[in-house]
C-alpha cells in the first residue's frame, strides 16, 4: 500500500472565498471533501462510481460527479488547463444555488411540482439540470426542452472525459419513481432560467 | 403518576401543557370523565401490518401521542416514521384538522425515537394513514374535546355556544371572548388518555384534510439543508467500514495487519466472522477497508444460482419448488373443490409464473451512526443509534442482545433515509456501526459502499407460482388453483441480533422459521367469485443453523430475503392477474367483461369501470399465435386489477406497451391507475405516491433481477459507467442490478375515487401490485407471447418470441 500523500488545496465554494483545506490523501475524492470538511448535505453519497449522479456539484463551471473527482485528477486536469496548482478549486453545490427566501429557479420549481418523495436524488437532478439548461441557454436555446429532451438528458447526458475526450452515457437515477415530476419541475425551471 | 418519559419531554411544567396519552390513568384529568380506553388487540400476527386499529405494540413503549403547550404549540409523537412517502405532512393534515388550527399552523412531528414516541410496530406495509392516522386522529379529537371543556369553564358558556377555528375557541361565528389553546391550557398540567369514543369531525366539515398540502419536508431537501441519517455527525465520531465474508457461508480465516503509517490511524476490529475497520477520516476508511487482506473459509455453496441464464432460471425454479427444502405447505384460501372442480371442467389451463429475487436498492446506502459508551448515562442509556431503521424498538432489542447490553439502555433514533421501500440494509448497517463502536469506544458512522447493498441488503424473495383454471361448457369458470413457492417476506430485527447482518457474523441464531412467518401470501388470492378456489403456500428453507454452545453457524441455502415493497403481493397479483387473462383468453372473453362478472364489490368495479372509461377500453380479438414480425414496434394494452390484501384499497391499471420487434425492448407508454382508498387526505401525495408506484414496480417488471453464484450476489453495481480514465476511480464492473431510467418512463394518468366517507387506506403499496401483469397482458395483446417470468428484459422477450415463432 502506497503511503497517502497529505495536500493543501484551496478550495472558493458557491462564490465564497477560497478556503485552504489539508487532506491527508491526495486520492480523496472531492466529495468526502464537501462533506466531512465543509459540512455539506447537498452532495450525497450514492454509489461511489459516478453511475448515479447523486453527488453532483458544478466543478470549474462543469457538471462533475464529486466522488469520482479525486484531488489527484482535480489537480492534473488544472495542470491540463494551464491553472496553477495554488488557484483556487471552483465549486458550486446544491447550496450555492438559492435559499429558502431567494430560490433557483429550479429549487422553486421543484417546490411548485412537489417533485421528489424521498428526495435524496434531488441533489442529482437539481444539478444536473441547472448544468444543462445553463449550457442551452449560454448557447442561445431559450426553448422550454420537451418531455422526451428531459428524459434523455437525464437518462444519456454525456459525460465527456476532461483527459480523453471519450464519451459515456451517464444516467441519473431516481428509485422512488418521482421521474415524472422531476421531468416537470426541470420543463417549469427552463421557463424562469431563459 | 408522572411518567419519567413525559419529564424528560420537559412538557409537564410550570408553563402548563395538556398532553393526550396512550397509558394515562384517565382520573388525573378529573374534570373530564373519558371513558376508559378500550383497546383493540394488535396483530401480532404479521410484523408487517402491525400497529393498525387503536392498540399500540406495546403500552408501556411510549405514552403520549400529541401535547398542546402553553404556547399553543402542537407536538406530535409518532411511532411510524416518514421513509419519504409523505406521510408525515399526511398526519400532520388530520391533526390539525381534528384540533380546528389554521391551514398553515406548524404541527411539529416528533417521530421514531424509543425514548420518547409510541412502539407503533414497523412502518410498512401501506398501514401508516390506515392505523397510525386513526390513533393520531383519535388523540387530537380527544384533546379537542379537552380544550372544549376548559373553554367553557374559562370563558363562562355552555359548550354548544363555543366554535373553534385557527388555533382559538370563542363565542359563536365571531369567536367572541376567544382564548388560545395556549392561554387555556396555561399553567395547567392535563393528561388524558385517548378516549377511542371522543367524537370526531364530520368528513364533509373538512377543511385541511382532502387539500394538497404541500410536503412539509421537502423545502430541507431542495435547497441542501434536510439532514438525513447520511449527514448525521457527532463530536470526535469515527468512520467505519465493514469487510462482508468473501462467501454467504464463509467463515474467517485471518487478517493479515495493517501498515503503518497510513492516514487517518486505521484500525482493524474482528469478533467472530466480522470484520471492520475504523479511522479518523471516512476516506481512509474506505482505502483501509478495500485493501485489507482477509482471509476466508468459502463455506458451503448456496443451493441455486441465478445468472440470468434460461438453464440457471429453471434449476433456480426447481430447486425453489423441491420437497426437500420446504418446510411446510399451508391452504390459504379454499372455497369448494379444487380438485373436483378442475377434473369436471370442459376445458382446463395451467402455468408456472415466476419472479426473481429483487432488491430494495435505495439510492443512498445503508448508513447509521452508533454512540456506545463503557458505562450508562444518568438517563441508563449506554448506546445511541441513529438509523433509518422502520421500526425502532425491534431494532432497540436486537442491537441490545447484540452489544450484551439491556433493552433499556440502547436508545434508538430514526433518522430518515433514502427511500427503502421494505427492510434493506438500514437495521444492519446500525448493527454494523454499534459493534464497531463499542470495540474503539467512541462514535462510529457506518457508510455502506454501493456493493455493500447491492449484496448483503436482504432481498425480496423469488416466487415460483403454479396456476391451474377450468371453465365449463359455457365458458365459466369452475375451478381455481394457485400453489406459490417462496422463502420469508419478513427477517426484519424483531428483537434478535441473530435476524441483524452482524449478529449472524458473531454467532447469533436467526429468527426460527415458520410458516405464519413467512407473509408470502399476499393478495395470493383473489377477489373474483371463483368456485372450487383453492391457494396454498410451500415455505422454501432459507437456512440451516447448527449450534454449538453459545454460538450458532448459520448455513444459508438461499439468499437470505425480507420484506420488499408490497411482499408477495407483486409476484402473487403478476401471476393472479396474467392467469385471469389466460382464462379471459380460453373463454373468448374480453379481459375487462370477465373480471367485471367476477367482482360484485361496487367500489371495485368503480375502479374498473373509471380505468376503462379513461382508456376508452374496447374489447380487441385475442391473438392465437405469437405476432410475425414487422418494421414497426406492435403495440398492445392490458388491464390488471387488485384489492391490496383483498381488503383495503382497490386499484385498475392499463397500460399500454410498444414492442420492438428487432430488440425486444418492451416499451411502457401510457398507464393509467383509478384508485379508491378510501378518504383521501391529501390528493396530491397521493397522486405522487401512485406515480411512484407505477415507475418502481415498471422497473421491477422490465429490469430487475438479482444475480447470484454459489457465494453470493455478484449483481453489485448499477449499470453505466465511465470507465478508463483517471477521472474515475478504478473498478472492475461486474453484472449490474439496473433500475428504470427516465426515457423508459411511461406517462401515467391517475383517476381518484374520493370515498369521504369511508375509512382511509394506505397507498403506499397497491399500485405496485398491478404493474406487471398490466404489462404482460399488454405484451400479450402486442405479440401473441405469454411471458410467464420477470424481468422482461430485450433478451427474454426475443427469445420467448422467436420460440413462439419456431425460429
Amino acid at each position: 500500500m502506497a503511503s497517502p500523500t497529505p495536500v493543501t488545496v484551496s478550495i472558493a465554494l458557491n462564490g465564497q472565498p477560497p478556503q485552504q483545506v489539508t487532506v491527508p490523501d491526495s486520492s480523496v475524492p472531492l466529495l468526502y471533501v464537501l462533506r466531512n470538511q465543509f459540512g455539506l448535505k447537498g452532495p450525497k453519497f450514492g454509489c461511489g462510481f459516478g453511475q448515479c449522479g447523486a453527488c453532483s456539484v458544478i466543478l470549474f463551471g462543469e457538471i462533475a460527479r464529486s466522488c469520482q473527482a479525486t484531488i489527484d485528477a482535480i489537480q492534473q486536469l488544472m495542470t491540463l488547463y494551464h491553472i496553477p496548482l495554488t488557484a483556487p478549486i471552483s465549486v458550486t453545490t446544491l447550496e450555492g444555488l438559492g435559499t429558502p427566501a431567494s430560490p433557483h429557479p429550479l429549487q422553486q420549481a421543484f417546490l411548485d411540482q412537489q417533485a421528489g418523495q424521498c428526495a435524496y436524488c434531488a441533489n442529482a437532478m437539481i444539478m444536473g439540470a441547472y448544468s444543462w439548461l445553463g449550457g442551452r441557454i449560454a448557447a442561445g436555446n431559450m426553448a422550454v426542452p420537451s418531455v422526451s429532451e428531459v428524459e434523455d438528458f437525464l437518462s444519456n447526458s454525456v459525460y465527456t472525459d476532461p483527459f480523453t475526450g471519450a464519451v459515456t452515457p451517464t444516467p441519473y437515477l431516481c428509485r422512488c419513481g418521482a421521474h415524472v415530476r422531476f421531468v416537470s419541475a426541470i420543463q417549469e425551471a427552463a421557463k424562469g432560467m431563459a | 403518576m408522572l411518567d419519567k418519559k413525559i419529564n424528560r419531554r420537559g412538557f409537564l411544567t410550570k408553563s402548563g401543557a395538556l398532553v393526550v396519552g396512550f397509558s394515562f390513568v384517565p382520573a388525573v384529568a378529573s374534570f373530564l370523565t373519558p371513558a376508559a380506553p378500550a383497546l383493540a388487540g394488535a396483530d401480532t400476527n404479521s410484523p408487517d401490518q402491525a400497529g393498525s386499529g387503536l392498540a399500540i405494540d406495546d403500552p408501556a413503549s411510549g405514552d403520549a401521542w400529541l401535547a398542546i403547550d402553553a404556547s399553543g404549540g402542537v407536538t406530535v409523537y409518532c411511532g411510524k416514521v416518514e421513509l419519504g412517502t409523505g406521510v408525515q405532512t399526511a398526519l400532520s393534515q388530520i391533526v390539525a384538522e381534528e384540533l380546528y388550527l389554521s391551514f398553515g399552523q406548524i404541527v411539529t412531528f416528533i417521530q421514531g425515537d424509543t425514548s420518547v414516541t409510541p412502539n407503533q410496530g414497523y412502518t410498512a406495509g401501506s398501514q401508516t394513514i390506515q392505523g397510525a392516522g386513526v390513533q393520531l386522529r383519535q388523540a387530537a379529537a380527544t384533546a379537542f374535546q379537552a380544550l372544549l371543556q376548559l373553554a367553557s369553564q374559562q370563558i363562562g358558556v355552555a359548550v354548544p355556544a363555543l366554535r373553534a377555528q385557527d388555533g382559538k375557541i370563542g363565542i359563536g361565528h365571531n369567536l367572541n371572548r376567544a382564548l388560545t389553546y395556549g392561554q387555556m391550557v396555561s399553567r395547567q398540567q392535563i393528561q388524558l388518555a385517548l378516549d377511542p369514543n371522543a367524537p370526531v369531525k364530520n368528513p364533509t366539515d373538512y377543511t385541511i384534510v382532502g387539500q394538497p398540502v404541500p410536503r412539509v419536508d421537502l423545502p430541507g431537501k431542495v435547497f441542501g439543508q434536510f439532514s438525513y441519517v447520511q449527514d448525521v455527525v457527532l463530536p470526535g465520531m469515527l468512520h467505519g467500514r465493514v469487510v462482508r465474508p468473501a462467501g454467504r457461508n464463509a467463515t474467517l480465516v485471518g487478517v493479515s495487519p495493517l501498515s503503518s503509517g497510513l492516514a487517518g490511524s486505521p484500525q482493524i476490529v474482528k469478533k467472530g466472522n466480522f470484520v471492520g475497520v475504523v479511522a479518523t477520516d471516512e476516506w481512509a476508511a474506505i482505502q483501509a477497508a478495500s485493501q485489507l487482506n482477509v482471509t476466508w473459509n468459502p463455506g458451503a455453496p448456496l443451493a441455486a444460482t441465478d445468472d440470468g441464464t434460461a438453464t440457471a432460471r429453471a434449476s433456480l425454479m426447481q430447486a425453489l419448488q423441491n420437497p426437500a427444502n420446504t418446510f411446510n405447505t399451508s391452504k390459504l384460501f379454499s372455497t369448494g373443490d379444487a380438485a373436483s372442480g378442475l377434473a369436471g371442467a370442459k376445458k382446463t389451463l395451467q402455468a408456472t409464473y415466476f419472479t426473481p429475487y429483487q432488491m430494495h436498492a435505495p439510492i443512498g446506502p445503508s448508513c447509521a451512526v452508533a454512540d456506545v459508551r463503557s458505562s450508562p448515562d444518568s438517563n441508563g442509556i449506554q448506546a445511541t443509534i441513529w438509523s433509518g431503521t422502520q421500526g425502532i424498538y425491534q431494532l432497540q432489542g436486537a442491537i441490545a442482545q447484540l452489544l450484551g447490553l439491556p433493552t433499556s439502555a440502547v436508545h434508538v433514533i430514526y433518522v430518515e433515509a433514502s427511500g427503502c421501500y421494505g427492510h434493506n440494509g438500514a437495521d444492519d448497517a446500525a448493527a454494523d456501526a454499534a459493534l464497531l463502536s463499542q470495540a474503539v469506544g467512541a462514535p462510529v458512522r457506518v457508510q455502506w459502499m454501493r456493493p455493500d447493498e447491492h449484496a448483503w441488503e436482504p432481498l425480496g424473495p423469488a416466487m415460483v407460482h403454479a396456476l391451474q383454471g377450468g371453465l365449463d361448457s359455457h365458458g365459466n369458470v369452475a375451478a381455481w388453483e394457485h400453489s406459490l413457492w417462496t422463502q420469508t417476506h419478513s427477517t426484519r430485527p424483531g428483537g434478535r441480533a441473530g435476524n441483524l447482518l452482524a449478529g449472524q457474523e458473531l454467532g447469533f441464531a436467526p429468527q426460527t422459521e415458520s410458516p405464519t412467518g413467512l407473509l408470502g401470501g399476499r393478495n395470493s388470492g383473489v377477489n373474483y367469485a371463483f368456485p372450487n378456489y383453492l391457494v396454498t403456500a410451500s415455505s422454501v428453507r432459507s437456512f440451516t443453523t447448527a449450534t454449538s454452545g453459545s454460538t450458532t453457524q448459520t448455513t444459508n441455502l438461499f439468499p437470505r430475503t425480507t420484506a420488499l415493497r408490497t411482499l408477495g403481493g407483486f409476484s402473487n397479483t403478476f401471476a393472479n392477474e396474467s392467469f385471469t387473462d389466460e382464462m379471459a383468453m380460453a373463454a373468448n372473453a374480453d379481459p375487462l367483461a370477465f373480471r367485471q362478472q367476477y367482482l360484485s364489490d361496487p367500489r371495485g368495479l368503480a375502479v374498473l369501470n373509471a380505468v376503462a372509461t379513461a382508456a376508452n377500453w374496447k374489447a380487441m380479438p385475442w391473438p392465437t399465435t405469437a405476432a410475425q414480425a414487422q418494421s414497426t414496434p406492435l403495440f398492445g394494452r392490458g388491464l390488471a386489477y387488485v384489492q391490496y390484501e383483498n381488503n383495503f384499497a382497490y386499484v385498475a391499471t392499463y397500460a399500454e406497451v410498444l414492442v420492438d420487434p428487432t430488440t425486444g425492448v418492451v416499451q411502457v407508454t401510457h398507464v393509467i391507475v383509478a384508485h379508491d382508498c378510501g378518504l383521501i387526505i391529501n390528493p396530491d401525495g397521493l397522486k405522487n405516491q401512485i406515480e411512484g408506484n407505477v415507475v418502481q414496480a415498471t422497473s421491477r417488471t422490465l429490469k430487475e433481477e438479482v444475480l447470484f453464484d454459489a457465494n453470493g450476489v455478484t449483481s453489485t453495481t448499477w449499470a453505466g459507467v465511465p470507465t478508463s480514465n483517471t477521472w474515475s476511480i478504478k473498478y472492475n464492473p461486474g453484472p449490474s442490478y439496473s433500475i428504470l431510467h427516465f426515457t423508459e418512463v411511461p406517462t401515467v394518468q391517475v383517476v381518484l375515487l374520493d370515498q369521504p366517507t369511508q375509512p382511509a387506506l394506505g397507498a403506499g403499496e397497491p399500485t405496485s401490485e398491478t404493474m406487471a401483469a398490466a404489462i404482460g397482458n399488454a405484451i400479450y395483446f402486442a405479440i401473441g407471447v405469454r411471458l410467464r417470468e420477470l424481468p422482461f428484459t430485450p433478451a427474454t422477450v426475443l427469445a420467448a418470441w422467436q420460440a413462439a415463432l419456431g425460429l
